[in-house]
């Protein structure tokens, strides 16, 4: 796998600092976004109800090294979204920086912004909020490439749209359509499509291949590795579906209530996950084995970033958690193997290998 | 009686450019208490098949014919008045995209009690409490905050999850359930099953349940039917289909499921893609990228026809041709060993 990843940074040219090592293609630290959900001001007062602050990110570290996939998986309103949006600068950071081949973007106005934006581009999750209503959909494709010059003559863009329509296994008919006329698998097509119209090389993918069929996500993942194998490109994926996620990615950042609880290189994290949550998740997968097994969702209340709890946030769904747990919150932790884990059972050897369910199902320590 | 019974469907929209048929004589049932999976390419006529039986097509989409029996009554040619009340209590729709499901300028509680006084004689409070009580069952972390929130103040999954509450508002009879868990992790996603097969078992909902996720199939759905340009390939017990396929293309279609611990640069993929539906080819429409084709796939149509325990509309079973039945499946069966499917060779 390290030997994959190196031919295709081979790809393209490197960037490197003064003393020539290889610039990072994403560097994000200490990356926090909060939101702020009290009631409007006035229920505040008659009410007297404390502002309420929600953490949807919450302090998180991690690289995306030059034509590397870091895939990013867990719990729904765990922040991955969020994640994705201040990458793009669609939110600014409430604190930390993230820094785009060695120069810091949180604090760029959009002004700033806008020669990163051509090769910095973001599949949405929702595909049809994200496309214009009122537009055709070769209007839609064809909006980057005129924006940033990159076919001359009307007939080269009609060309160029046309072929991005097929690579995306659309008609070049169907650009004359309106966004409406399609399902949504088609839709999340064009939204793809246009995020390669203008020839990003750095593409944050939010649930990209969620709508389709497994026959044309296989030919849309096809795409995105012969892409990058080409053109070096760097993918930041978000996927529920882990199975996409353990085929695309070279390594797996877990997230949950807002902060990175395990990352690893892909093959590490599926055979052999550390931390307890990342766990639980594998072991929730569905099958195809019609076993007739129930899948058990993870026990435990499902935490709100409102008040998440203290210490260790997944303590209390958690089997292992101790006294440590509920008062210390863990550190990320390099492992020999290149994982880095976040856990104080983790850290102090007391978590024992193999999958979780066999364990009881609801171990003291969880209400 | 099955509860849902769908006779012959066709959805035709017209355009300037011709007559595009989304959904083209599609006939199928749905028992009380039980959960019909469909599935199928992108585009296939998946969601428009169920906006047709719950009468939420949008013009020019239109019921060109056929018939939709609701407990044997027909629902397809009702007026709109009649046919939005039986939308409200006795069908209850999920819908693909979650966002156009709610109104972004009401909160999400305000849209649950608003569904829930339409349909029930709940006081507001007892329909808050009962708002609560839903988003609860559906996994959404401290409800009792979150009730007052605005959707865009809720995550994707969580979205999606609120469309579901508001599809079950009122313990409908039958649910049409599009995508409802592609944009959860595995363990809501569970959570969720959990509760449509409880609906299913306690309450006899029937649930047609439309999804691209062959593992949420296997566990949940008791047939599938997987759709291809506007018709039913192939329909059958789940087991039959999913570890049984005949039609070429719901084997292609399981070949190409990604799995963890199965490495390979590139995933096997079908060739080509799906016709466009002003121009599907005559005879099977799967024929350019069938890899059994033959003469007769071209000209001829094939209808559905009894196999084992399920129906596939497929030539290579009629015996006519001169094939038997056992012969075809195995030869269906081996394509992957043939390489005929693209992929899997980088
Ligand atoms: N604009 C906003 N205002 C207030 N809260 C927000 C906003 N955007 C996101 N949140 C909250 O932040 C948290 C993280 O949301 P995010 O969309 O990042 O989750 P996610 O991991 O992408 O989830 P999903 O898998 O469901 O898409 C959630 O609790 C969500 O309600
Ligand atoms: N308003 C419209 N005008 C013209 N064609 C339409 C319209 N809406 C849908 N279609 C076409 O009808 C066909 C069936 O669409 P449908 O939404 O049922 O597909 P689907 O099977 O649900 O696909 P997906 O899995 O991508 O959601 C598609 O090929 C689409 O292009
Ligand atoms: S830190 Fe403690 S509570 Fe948290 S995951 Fe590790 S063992 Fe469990
Ligand atoms: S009818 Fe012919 S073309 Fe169609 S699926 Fe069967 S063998 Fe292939
Ligand atoms: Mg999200
Ligand atoms: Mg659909």
């Amino acid at each position: 796998m390290a030997e994959a990843v190196a031919k295709k940074r081979e790809a393209r040219a490197k960037i490197r600092d003064a003393g020539g090592h290889e610039v990072a293609m994403l560097k994000v630290q200490g990356l926090k976004r909060y939101f702020d959900v009290s009631a409007p001001w006035l229920n505040r007062m008659i009410e007297r109800q404390p502002k309420q602050i929600l953490r949807a990110v919450d302090g998180i570290d991690f690289e995306i090294g030059q034509g590397e996939t870091f895939g990013l998986v867990g719990e729904s309103g765990c922040g991955k979204s969020t994640v994705a949006r201040l990458i793009v600068g669609l939110y600014g950071p409430t604190e930390g920086s993230i820094e785009l081949e060695g120069r810091d973007i949180a604090g760029l106005s959009r002004q700033q912004m806008a020669p990163m934006r051509r090769r910095l581009q973001m599949i949405f999750q929702d595909p049809y909020a994200s496309l214009n209503p009122r537009w055709r959909v070769r209007d839609i494709i064809a909006e980057p490439i005129r924006a940033f010059d990159l076919a001359k003559g009307q007939a080269a863009i009609d060309a160029r749209v046309g072929d991005l329509l097929e690579t995306v296994k659309l008609n070049a008919r169907d650009g004359e359509k309106y966004p409406h006329e399609f399902s949504g698998g088609q839709r999340q097509r064009i939204s793809i499509a246009r995020a390669l119209a203008s020839e990003p090389e750095f593409l944050v993918c939010d649930e990209p291949t969620s709508a389709l069929d497994v026959s044309v996500q296989a030919q849309i993942l096809n795409l995105m590795k012969d892409l990058q194998r080409e053109f070096g490109l760097t993918y930041l994926f978000i996927s529920h579906n882990l199975a996409v996620v353990y085929h695309i990615s070279d390594r797996v950042g877990v997230m949950y209530l807002g902060k990175l609880v395990e990352v690893a290189p892909a093959k590490t994290l599926f055979t052999t996950p550390r931390h307890p949550y990342t766990r639980l998740l594998l072991d929730t997968i569905p099958d195809l084995d019609m076993s007739g097994r129930e899948r058990t969702p993870v026990a435990g209340e499902v935490p709100n970033p409102i008040t998440p709890p203290p210490g260790c946030t997944f303590h209390p769904r958690c089997p292992f958690a101790n006294e440590r747990c509920r008062a210390e919150i863990p550190m990320p932790r390099p492992l020999s193997d290149g994982a880095i884990v976040a856990c104080h059972g983790i850290e102090e050897g007391r978590i024992p290998d193999g999958p979780m369910l066999t364990l009881p199902a609801r171990p003291e320590g969880l209400a | 009686m099955p509860l849902l019974e769908v006779e012959n469907l066709v959805v035709e929209f017209p355009t300037r450019r011709g007559t595009l048929t989304a959904v083209n004589d599609i006939s199928l049932h749905i028992d009380e208490g039980e959960v019909l999976g469909v599935v199928g390419e992108s585009g296939a006529g998946k969601s428009m098949t169920g906006a047709a039986i719950i009468g939420l097509l949008e013009p020019p989409g239109r019921v060109a014919s056929g018939r939709i029996l609701l407990e044997g009554e027909r629902i397809d040619n009702l007026p709109y008045e009649k046919m939005r009340r039986i939308r409200g209590k006795r069908i209850g729709a999920i819908f693909q995209d979650p966002l156009t499901s709610l109104n972004p300028l009401y909160s999400v509680g305000r849209q649950l009690v608003e569904t829930i006084q339409t349909h029930t004689d709940l006081s507001p409070t007892q329909a808050r409490a009962r708002a609560i009580e839903l988003l609860t069952e559906v996994g959404i972390p401290a409800p009792e905050r979150r009730v007052d929130q605005y959707p865009h103040q809720f995550s994707g999954g969580m979205r999606q999850r609120v469309v579901i509450a508001l599809a079950l508002c009122v313990n409908p009879r039958l649910i049409i359930a599009d995508e409802p868990t592609t944009a959860l992790d595995v363990s809501i996603q569970a959570q969720i099953i959990a509760l449509l097969k409880r609906l299913c078992r306690e309450h006899g909902t029937a649930v047609m349940l439309v999804t691209h996720d062959m593992g949420v199939i296997a566990e949940t759905a008791d047939r599938v039917a997987v759709m291809y340009a506007g018709r039913i390939a192939e329909i059958g017990p789940v087991r039959e289909v999913i570890k049984n396929a005949k039609h070429p293309y719901t084997h292609g279609l399981m070949g190409s499921i990604p799995s963890i611990g199965h490495d390979s640069e590139r995933l096997e993929q079908i060739p080509g893609s799906m016709p466009r539906l002003t121009d599907i080819p005559t005879g099977c429409a799967f024929n350019p990228r069938c890899p059994h084709a033959f003469d007769k796939c071209r000209t001829v149509r094939p209808d559905l026809l009894p196999i084992e325990d399920s129906w596939t509309a497929c030539w290579l079973y009629d015996g006519e041709e001169g094939r038997n039945k056992e012969a075809s499946k195995k030869l269906v069966a081996e394509t992957k060993a043939d390489a005929v499917l693209e992929g899997n060779n980088g």
